[in-house]
C-alpha cells in the first residue's frame, strides 16, 4: 500500500483502533480455542476476520467484548479493556449472534431496550429501524416470527443505535438475501469511509473479499495470514501449466522452489511468473499457461492456508 | 453503488471529520432498574404473570366471598386467600427476571452493553424487590376491598385482624420467597430447572424434613434453625421471636446468602453463549 496509508494508520492509532495482544483461551482436557492471537483492526479500515467454522473467530470476538474471559493475553478498543468502557454501547457496536434475543420481544422493544440502557434519545428507535428497512409492521412483530435476515438486521440496527465508532459483527451476512448483502457492504463501507473501524468475521469467502481492507485468516485457533487484502492477494504466487508437467516440476525442483501439482495438471507455486518463465525457458519445457494465480482470488489461498487446519467439510 | 477501492484521502478526511463525540458516562444504576423493571412485563409471559398476581388476588377474594360462612369474612381470611397463588407467582417472577438472559440467550446483549453482570445482576435483584412490595399492596388493596365487599353484602361489620406489622411481616415473607427464586435461577440459568427446583423445594422437601423431624429427636431439634422454609413460614403467622429471626437468620444464610454467593461469583466468570 502506499506510504500515505501507513501515515493515516500513525495518526489514527488511538481513536477506534481494535488491539488484540498474544490472545489465548484454553479450555479443560486441553482443548485451545484461540491460540496467541494477535491483530490489529485499525481506523478507516475494514478488518475481515476469515476462518472456517470452529476456527475460533467468535470466541476472539466474545472475548474482545468481555463476555468470555481470556485464559492469557490483551485485547483493547481506544486502548482499554472494553470492560472499562463508562457506555460501550456508544463506542463499540456489536453484533454477535443475531438469533441470541427473548423470542417473545417484538424488534422495537429489543431496540428500545437498547435505547434506554444507553439512555439514547427515544427517536433514534425509529431512526434505526429506518436505517434497516425494517418496516412498522414488521417491528411491531415478535422476534420469534423473524427471519434470521430480518434478526440480522435488527442486530445491526442495535449495534449502530448508539452511534458507534466501532463494529464488531460476528457473521452479519448469514441469512441476508443478496440485495440485503449488497446493502449492508455499503453500510459498512459508509461507515469506515466515514472514521469508523470494522471487524466482521466470515466464512463466506467471497463477501469478505470484496469488503474488506485488511484480512486475518485463523484456522484452528492460530492466526494463519494477515494484512491488507492487497498484499494478500500478490502473494497468491503463479499458476503455472505445461504439456510435459514431469519434466516442468523437474526443473522448479532443481531450482528450488516450493511448489504444489495439481491433479489437472496444473502446478502451483510461490514464485514470480518470471521467475518460473525462466526457469522453463533453460530447461527448455513449452508451457501452456503461465499467470498470476489470482482468478479464484482469495478462495484459493483461504483453502490452502487453511487446509491443514480446517476441519473436514466444515468450510462450506 | 458507493466506491469499493479505498483511497488514503478518504480515510484521512474521514478521520479528521467524524464526529467529535462527548466523553460517555458511566450507565446509573437507576437507568439500569428501569430497564430491568421493563424487561419483566414487555414479553407476552411477562405481562400475564404480572397480570396473573391482580386476577388471582381478585379471584381468591371473590371465592371467599361466595364460599366462606358469613363469620369467616376477615381480613385474615382474604390476605391468607390472596397470599397462596402470590408465594407461587412472585417466584416465578424472580426466576424468570434471571434465567431467561440465558435461556432465551437475551444475555449476550445486555451483557455487552453492560459489560458488568454484577451491576445488571444487582439492577434485576432491586427490581424484583421492587416488584414484590408493589405487589403485596396490590394484594393488600383487594384484600381490603374484599372484606368492605363481602361484609357489605353478608351484612356483618367488617373484621380488620391483621394489624400493620403482621402485614409488613407477610411482605418480608413473600419477598423472601421470591428472592429465593432470583437466587434459583442464579445458580441455575435455566427457567425449566429453576422452575422444577423451585418446587421440589416448596412442596416435596418439606414433607420429607417433617417426616425426619418426626422420626429423629435432634433433627426436631435442628430443624428450625437448618429448615429456610420451616423458619420463612413463621413470619406469615404474623409474630417473630427473637428466636424465631435467629433461625430465620441462620437457616437463611444456609439455604439463601451462601448459595447467592455461590451463584454469583459462578455467573460473574461464567462464558454468556
Amino acid at each position: 500500500m502506499s506510504p500515505r496509508c501507513v501515515q493515516v494508520g500513525v495518526a489514527a492509532t488511538l481513536l477506534g483502533m481494535i488491539t488484540v495482544e498474544s490472545l489465548t483461551k484454553t479450555y479443560g482436557r486441553g482443548l485451545t480455542a484461540v491460540d496467541d492471537v494477535s491483530f490489529t483492526a485499525s481506523t478507516g479500515r475494514v478488518t475481515g476476520f476469515l476462518g472456517p467454522n470452529g476456527a475460533g473467530k467468535s470466541t476472539t470476538m466474545r472475548i474482545i467484548v468481555g463476555l468470555t474471559p481470556a485464559t492469557s493475553g490483551t485485547a483493547t478498543v481506544d486502548g482499554r479493556r472494553f470492560t472499562d468502557l463508562p457506555n460501550p454501547g456508544t463506542e463499540v457496536g456489536v453484533l454477535l449472534d443475531a438469533s441470541a434475543q427473548h423470542a417473545g420481544r417484538t424488534g422495537r422493544e429489543i431496540l428500545t431496550l437498547a435505547q434506554r440502557t444507553m439512555g439514547l434519545p427515544r427517536g433514534r428507535v425509529q431512526e434505526m429501524l429506518d436505517l434497516v428497512s425494517l418496516t412498522s409492521t414488521e417491528a411491531d412483530r415478535r422476534v420469534k416470527d423473524y427471519s434470521l435476515g430480518m434478526r440480522q438486521r435488527l442486530g445491526i440496527g442495535t449495534a449502530l443505535l448508539g452511534d458507534p465508532h466501532v463494529l464488531i459483527l460476528d457473521e452479519p451476512a448469514n441469512g441476508l438475501d443478496p440485495a440485503g448483502i449488497r446493502w449492508m457492504r455499503d453500510l459498512l463501507r459508509g461507515f469506515a469511509d466515514q472514521g469508523g473501524t470494522v471487524l466482521l468475521s466470515s466464512h463466506l469467502l467471497h463477501e469478505i473479499e470484496v469488503i474488506a481492507d485488511d484480512l486475518v485468516v485463523i484456522g484452528h485457533g492460530r492466526i494463519v495470514a494477515q494484512g491488507t487484502k492487497a498484499d494478500l492477494l500478490a502473494t497468491a504466487g503463479t499458476v503455472v501449466r505445461s504439456r510435459d508437467a514431469a519434466a516442468l516440476t523437474r526443473a522448479m525442483e532443481q531450482s528450488g522452489l516450493v511448489f504444489t501439482a495439481h491433479a489437472d495438471g496444473s502446478v502451483h507455486t510461490d514464485a514470480s511468473p518470471d521467475q518460473v518463465g525462466e526457469i522453463a525457458l533453460t530447461a527448455r519445457v513449452v508451457l501452456t499457461e503461465l499467470r498470476a494465480a489470482d482468478g479464484a482470488g482469495l478462495e484459493e489461498m483461504f483453502l490452502e492456508l487453511t487446509a491443514d487446519t480446517q476441519r473436514e467439510g466444515a468450510a462450506a | 453503488m458507493t466506491t469499493t477501492v479505498l483511497t488514503a484521502p478518504a480515510s484521512e478526511s474521514g478521520t479528521a471529520t467524524h464526529r467529535t463525540r462527548t466523553a460517555p458516562t458511566r450507565i446509573p444504576l437507576t437507568r439500569l432498574i428501569g430497564v430491568e423493571l421493563r424487561k419483566m412485563f414487555d414479553t407476552r409471559s411477562g405481562f400475564w404473570l404480572m397480570a396473573s398476581i391482580v386476577i388471582t388476588s381478585v379471584l381468591a377474594t371473590a371465592a371467599i366471598i361466595v364460599f366462606a360462612p358469613d363469620d369467616q369474612l376477615t381480613f385474615d381470611n382474604f390476605a391468607a386467600a390472596i397470599g397462596a397463588p402470590m408465594t407461587v407467582i412472585l417466584p416465578m417472577i424472580g426466576i424468570l427476571a434471571v434465567t431467561s438472559e440465558w435461556s432465551q440467550r437475551s444475555g449476550l446483549t445486555t451483557f455487552t452493553l453492560v459489560p458488568h453482570r454484577g451491576r445488571v445482576l444487582g439492577a434485576k435483584f432491586l427490581a424484583a424487590i421492587g416488584v414484590g412490595v408493589v405487589s403485596m399492596f396490590i394484594a393488600l388493596v383487594v384484600g381490603v376491598l374484599g372484606t368492605l365487599v363481602g361484609s357489605a353484602i353478608a351484612g356483618v361489620d367488617p373484621v380488620w385482624n391483621v394489624s400493620a406489622a403482621h402485614f409488613a411481616l407477610i411482605v418480608l415473607g413473600s419477598v423472601l420467597g421470591m428472592l429465593f427464586g432470583f437466587m434459583l435461577g442464579l445458580v441455575i440459568r435455566n427457567s425449566a430447572g429453576a422452575i422444577v427446583t423451585y418446587f421440589v423445594y416448596t412442596l416435596v422437601l418439606p414433607p420429607l424434613l417433617g417426616l425426619l423431624a418426626a422420626n429423629q429427636k435432634w433433627f426436631a431439634d435442628l430443624q428450625p434453625w437448618v429448615d429456610f422454609n420451616y423458619a420463612q413460614t413463621s413470619l406469615f403467622n404474623g409474630t417473630m421471636t427473637s428466636e424465631q429471626w435467629q433461625q430465620l437468620g441462620t437457616a437463611g444464610a444456609l439455604w439463601f446468602v451462601l448459595p447467592m454467593a455461590v451463584g454469583l461469583l459462578i455467573v460473574r466468570r461464567a462464558e454468556v453463549k
